[in-house]
């Protein structure tokens, strides 16, 4: 990440603490920041100009994602370039703990392979694959034969 | 939204110029074509499940074609963009293979194609995925790690029907007759393509990617006890026939493209 801030009153710090309040509208329970979807922020020469990884291919939230981080920074008052960025894969290793974490507080399973999922409301092993594909293309569904719970899991790419 | 560096076009000869749009326009239109007609399930597939997991499987495929479109439309840099060249042709245009060109079908149709194309597509992307043109091998390393969900899914289908009792597996093994002999079309030699081997832009001849195709599905074929597909009949016209099938379907994926052009999302 390069980090250049250039302008007193508009830090990397203060970007990032705006992106926090930015979720993937599939994925609402966590900021894109914890979902690792921001690359890079760089603060220069007045402006903001922030990178972001694209999460599936043919994510349809994408665009939402661009127009509510550039809706968010515009109370900088400083030009904004939002860029998406196909160099680097983005996987859900980028995913922080605190994400996982506050994934599995909304009933999600993080992401991890099939054997190694867990209920996110008992944490039980005994958990089985309905199918691979669930309300988006990022979760798998789930049931837990323990607490008798359907859950959705995001699938690790 | 711009994503690919702006050196796309770079240091490519117009040999592998050609070659590279060959490659990506088939590509392109085999995951479109795909996409759309699996699309036709939404809302009315077999059970709840199925409708949501066949929906995202073509929102994954369309969404595919896009960025290989975006791609194409970079390295052609003529002005068109990637809805230009997806919905702007004629339906003699398009470069899918013959596989992917017949209606949706049955469900059984459309498991033995999802079959057949998406262990063919992995054996394609291998290929690609080594490839010397670095966007290239970027992007199909992340669809890659996408694929191999539909691959995953989609066998657990073939074996229920297969398995599955005397309607299901007459039904898929209908299907087969007719779709096994067009499956080797997704490997039908491409214009250019030996210029392309050549510079390592595809790491290995398409006739090469077939060859690792019917050994990785062959082990699936003996426990199911289906027959393997035979060799492409006129392979070199595998991407150029289409039916009434897909004039159809391109009547309707194009019918807002048609009537406003403008229109945007």
């Amino acid at each position: 990440m390069i980090e250049t801030a250039s302008h007193p009153s508009v830090t990397r710090a203060h970007v990032l603490a705006a992106l926090a309040d930015v979720a993937d509208p599939e994925i609402p329970a966590i900021s894109i920041v914890d979902l690792g979807v921001v690359h890079a922020v760089i603060v220069k020469d007045g402006g903001v100009r922030i990178e972001l990884l694209p999460t599936f291919v043919g994510c349809p939230a994408l665009e939402m994602i661009e127009s509510t981080v550039r809706d968010r920074l515009s109370e900088f008052g400083r030009p904004v370039e939002v860029d998406f960025v196909r160099t680097v894969p983005w996987t859900s290793e980028r995913i922080t703990p605190a994400g996982r974490a506050a994934l599995r507080r909304s009933g999600f399973a993080p992401p991890a392979e099939p054997a190694d999922v867990r209920c996110p409301y008992c944490a039980s092993a005994r958990v089985a694959m309905d199918s691979a594909f669930g309300p988006t293309q990022c979760r798998s569904l789930f049931y837990c034969r323990d607490c008798r719970q359907p859950f959705e899991a995001f699938k690790p790419v | 939204m711009t994503t690919t560096a702006a050196s796309v076009r770079v240091s490519l000869d117009a040999a592998t110029r050609a070659g590279l749009d060959a490659l990506l326009l088939s590509m392109a239109d085999d995951e479109f074509v795909i996409g759309f007609s699996d699309s036709e399930w939404t809302g009315i597939a077999p059970m709840l499940e199925e409708d949501v997991a066949m929906s995202s499987l073509a929102l994954d495929e369309i969404g595919h074609a896009r960025a290989l479109y975006e791609l194409l439309a970079e390295l052609r840099g003529d002005g068109n963009d990637a809805d230009s060249i997806a919905f702007d042709r004629q339906p003699a245009g398009y470069r899918h293979c013959r596989l992917v060109d017949g209606g949706r079908g049955d469900w059984a149709m459309t498991i033995a194609r999802r079959y057949l194309y998406d262990t063919a597509d992995a054996a394609r992307l291998e290929a690609v995925a080594q490839s010397s043109w670095a966007p290239l091998a970027e992007l199909v390393a992340k669809l890659r790690r996408e694929e191999k969900y539909h691959v995953m899914h989609v066998s657990t289908w073939l074996e229920r029907l297969a398995l599955g009792g005397d309607e299901a597996r007459t039904r898929l093994l209908a299907a087969f007759a007719k779709l096994a002999p067009d499956a080797a079309t997704v490997f039908a030699p491409l214009p250019g393509e030996s210029v392309l081997v050549a510079g390592g832009v595809l790491a290995t001849p398409l006739s090469e990617a077939e060859a690792r195709w019917r050994a990785s599905i062959t082990p699936d074929m003996v426990r199911l006890k289906m027959p393997m597909p035979p060799p492409a009949v006129a392979p070199e016209r595998g991407r150029l026939d289409h039916s009434d099938d897909f004039r159809w379907l391109w009547t309707e994926f194009t019918t807002v493209r048609r009537l406003d052009p403008e229109a945007t999302w």
